[in-house]
């Protein structure tokens, strides 16, 4: 099973409830955990994993010859991203709107695009607490963390019960990280902005065909407009995580909240076992 | 400065409640939502939309099996992994970028435009606004982004009004990038956790990257006097200016739930740091913006 723990909205709690889930259940069966928020990683300061591989994610970037080249444009004219442009006498390449699609090198007539290969960021795996975990890093200044999305996946240990944690949003990162998942566990909190951002995050879960469940966070705060919205959509409200200084000071630190505290432990398990329901 | 833009790294730190505030406290400006993945903002503006649109920042692959021979160059050519052993063309994943439509031998693949998101721009209590959402499961939302900047810009000429306050997105990617393009000051908006701080710290790579001047603001800093402190320290270390701290405060809630901003007939800890916060935002620019 693959479980992916998404939000339309960002810092509602995803990166908690994928760790003390994966916490919850590790001692019962085999976990790959997953961090796809490969733009701001969090996990790894609750799980202070052992990496022992790491391995970049390259994309390629076009380069012209100049002696070779005749300025005809036909790869400006060809390139759907603006990234290629003749200006009077010189070819300019602008990097970060590249896709690295191979397109212009495919196009020129006299074989002047060559392409070299340009780091994004890494994947990196390893183990954390006794099970599997691989994470993914976006180089700063980088804009494309989809490549990164994508090579994570193809890693990904699929023995035990996978868990993601996905990025914000709605857009490619956040479907790159949901797309193939049994279930997108949608973390939201009580509030406007929380409803509004669960209604994106069930939208993409929906173009994607992924069964959706919720998780309401910071229970107690704001008001119920998110429980009504899950009852009329019949989307399952599978655990209410209360608004509490001590959650909050926990996580501050990067502590897991089920580590000592046996009564969070169960109800995690119990969010599983709502989960296993959910699929069937 | 003309143009401010709010950004995090992490998500749920304050922006949209940040920017909201700066809404009502700066004078003669323009609003602008570039959180296209998960817009906000709106929610405490109330817009009243004037006008409104499909954008097509992006094609799709499309193929007719009809013609199709099933030789496969499409799918060796396709660097996205879109097109599988059974030649589908998967739209999740397709790029547009048109590699597969070019070497298909037969004509059978035409790249058509989709639509990425919808575009607004309309009147508020406080100013005019321009803002987007993506269509769920779509790509393109640095395009969007760009599309949103453009309409702000407009609506600056059309209502001759020099300053943008800008809500960003989460992260340090695309969106984030496209966003922070031409601003004239970044205002980071953090959190005393690791998670904060450690998101700070990318963020501020970015900003740095592209030269632009950056203020930091220390959202709900009671709710760790140690992890407060070490956002003091980095911001001392990178010469980052911190414009203030904001209390924990139950009232900032209260103000999204009822559709206004804290400082909009609000009192309490929270409205009375960020009107100091903006106060010293004024103070500190105050040099940098030519008289008009």
């Amino acid at each position: 099973m693959r479980i992916t723990v998404a939000s339309g909205k960002g810092g509602t709690g995803k990166t908690t409830v994928a760790v003390n889930l994966a916490l919850s259940l590790s001692d019962r069966q085999p976990i790959s955990f997953v961090d796809c928020d490969v733009e701001e990683p969090n996990a790894h300061i609750f799980l202070n994993p052992k990496i022992v591989d790491r391995q970049p994610v390259e994309k390629l970037l076009p380069r012209v010859d100049a002696q070779l080249c005749t300025r005809c444009g036909a790869c400006s004219k060809a390139c759907q991203f603006g990234a290629i442009a003749v200006l009077g006498e010189t070819v300019l390449v602008y990097d970060e709107l590249c896709h690295g699609c191979g397109l212009c090198s495919m196009v020129c007539p006299e074989d002047a695009i060559r392409e070299i290969p340009h780091e994004l960021g890494v994947v990196e795996s390893g183990t954390a607490r006794g099970f599997s975990f691989a994470q993914g890093i976006l180089n700063v200044g980088e804009a494309m963390a989809t490549p990164i999305i994508h090579q994570l996946k193809r890693r990904i240990d699929t023995s035990g019960t996978v868990i993601l944690d996905a990025p914000p949003g709605t857009g490619c990162p956040t479907i790159a990280a949901v797309s193939g998942s049994d279930l997108a566990l949608l973390v939201t909190e009580p509030t406007p902005f929380g409803l509004h951002d669960l209604k994106a995050a069930v939208g993409v879960a929906r173009a994607l065909e992924v069964p959706a469940a919720v998780v309401i966070n910071r229970d107690g705060i704001g008001d119920d407009r998110v429980e009504q919205y899950c009852h009329a959509e019949e989307i399952p409200i599978l655990l209410k995580i209360p608004f509490d200084r001590a959650i909050a000071s926990q996580y501050a630190v990067g502590e897991p909240i089920v580590d000592g505290n046996p009564s969070w432990r169960q109800r995690f398990r119990e969010l599983y076992g709502q989960i296993e329901e959910v699929r069937r | 400065m003309k143009s401010i833009l709010f950004l995090s790294g992490k998500g749920g730190t304050g922006k949209t409640s940040l920017a909201g505030a700066f809404a009502v406290l700066a004078k003669d400006k323009v609003l602008s939502d570039c959180d296209v993945d998960a817009a906000n903002l709106h929610l405490l503006l109330d817009p009243e939309v004037h006008a409104e649109g499909d954008y097509e920042g992006s094609s799709a692959a499309i193929k007719d099996d009809e013609r199709c021979t099933a030789c496969g160059l499409c799918r060796d050519v396709c660097r996205f992994s879109a097109i599988g052993d059974t030649l589908h063309i998967d739209a999740n994943l397709c790029e547009g970028c048109g590699a597969c439509e070019y070497v298909c031998p037969v004509d059978a693949i035409r790249l058509v435009p989709r639509v990425s998101g919808h575009w607004m721009t309309g009147e508020t209590r406080l100013g005019p606004l321009a803002s987007a959402e993506l269509e769920p499961g779509e790509e393109t939302s640095g395009k969007l982004v760009m599309h949103v900047k453009q309409k702000a810009q407009g609506l600056a000429e059309a209502y001759g009004l020099e300053r943008t306050i800008i809500d960003g997105a989460p992260g340090i990617g695309c969106p984030v990038i496209a966003s922070a393009t031409g601003v004239d000051a970044v205002i980071l908006v953090t959190e005393p956790s690791l998670s904060g701080l450690h998101d700070l710290e990318r963020i501020l790579g970015v900003v740095e990257h592209f030269g632009i001047p950056a203020f930091l603001v220390v959202n709900k800093a009671d709710l760790s006097a140690d992890l407060t402190e070490k956002a003091r320290a980095f911001a001392a270390e990178k010469n980052l200016p911190l414009l203030g701290e904001i209390p924990f405060d139950p009232a900032m809630t209260e103000a999204m739930v009822e559709g206004r901003s804290i400082v909009e007939g609000g009192t309490g800890p929270a409205c009375d740091a960020i009107q100091a916060i903006f106060a010293r935002f004024e103070q500190a620019t105050s040099g940098a913006s030519a008289p008009t």
